[in-house]
């Protein structure tokens, strides 16, 4: 009872701010939503037992990434509204439909795999620590040594990349 | 009154279709790329889901490289947008209409 009401409000809070976020006028406000929307993100987390990728999540989401978005935000002073200017060939009205059909299509796919009995869970295999940063630790480093290896990698080549496109001249 | 793994997709889904929404509606770059972020949140919230239903952190493991994607998505196009804003002065997709035909 304790984690449906926690996960209803959860959500409800999850969705308002992520409508806000797309619907913000003002970038920077949209930024702010963003961060909420992230930190309730980071509590469904911990409801789920993933206390670790709740941690992540505040640190690289709310921490890291919000902020880089208001540097940018920053540096990109508007003198006319970004909206100002609009294609006449857009078609608004036809992406929010197709948002409705993705949204059916997934919900119809999760009542359609959900509504039988659960498939029984696939045991302890990975039962290693005690705890949930015990048992990422191991699957990160010894199950998905490789990946995450090519994931920092990628995250070098990102870093030289931002530093390439937004320097004024190398 | 049990949640089970159905609720967490309903709201990932939920969650998703708000992000393809700020992505198709808006002419906003920088909110766009916050639309991504959203939809990049999506899919965690369902992996940690499955994870937990399974009992198995591989789930868990995959959200945590969603999120070096995300961080490196978020680099690499927030550079992209101030090169052009440093070129055009504008972050409407509109008018973004340098390789378009």
């Amino acid at each position: 009872m304790g984690e449906a009401i926690a996960f209803y409000t959860l959500a409800a809070l999850i969705l308002g701010f992520a409508v806000l976020v797309v619907t913000a006028r003002e970038t920077v406000h949209s930024v702010l939503f963003l961060v909420a929307t992230f930190l309730f993100v980071a509590m469904l987390y911990v409801l789920q037992h993933a206390e670790f990728l709740a941690v992540i999540q505040v640190l690289v989401y709310a921490g890291g990434i919000v902020v880089l978005y208001l540097f940018v935000v920053m540096l990109a002073n508007l003198k006319s509204a970004p909206e100002a200017h609009e294609d006449p060939r857009r078609r608004d009205r036809l992406g929010i439909a197709l948002a409705g059909v993705v949204l059916a299509e997934f919900v119809a796919i999760a009542l359609y795999a959900f509504t039988g009995p659960l498939p029984a869970s696939a045991g302890a295999a990975a039962a290693v620590g005690a705890n949930n940063t015990e048992q990422v630790g191991w699957a990160l480093y010894a199950d998905y040594l490789v990946p995450f290896e090519v994931a920092s990698i990628l995250l070098l080549v990102a870093m030289l990349g931002a530093i390439v496109l937004a320097k004024r001249e190398l | 009154m049990t949640i089970t793994p159905a609720h967490y997709i309903v709201l990932s889904a939920a969650l998703f279709a708000i992000g393809i929404i700020g992505v198709l509606a808006r002419r906003n770059l920088i909110i766009i790329f916050m639309s991504i972020e959203l939809m990049l949140n999506a899919v965690n919230i369902s992996l940690v889901a499955f994870a937990r239903q399974y009992d198995h952190v591989t789930g868990q493991a995959f959200a945590i490289f969603v999120i070096a994607v995300a961080a490196a998505e978020a680099a690499v196009g927030l550079g992209i947008i101030i090169a052009f804003y440093r070129n055009k002065e504008t972050v409407n997709i509109d008018e973004i209409t340098l390789m378009r035909w």
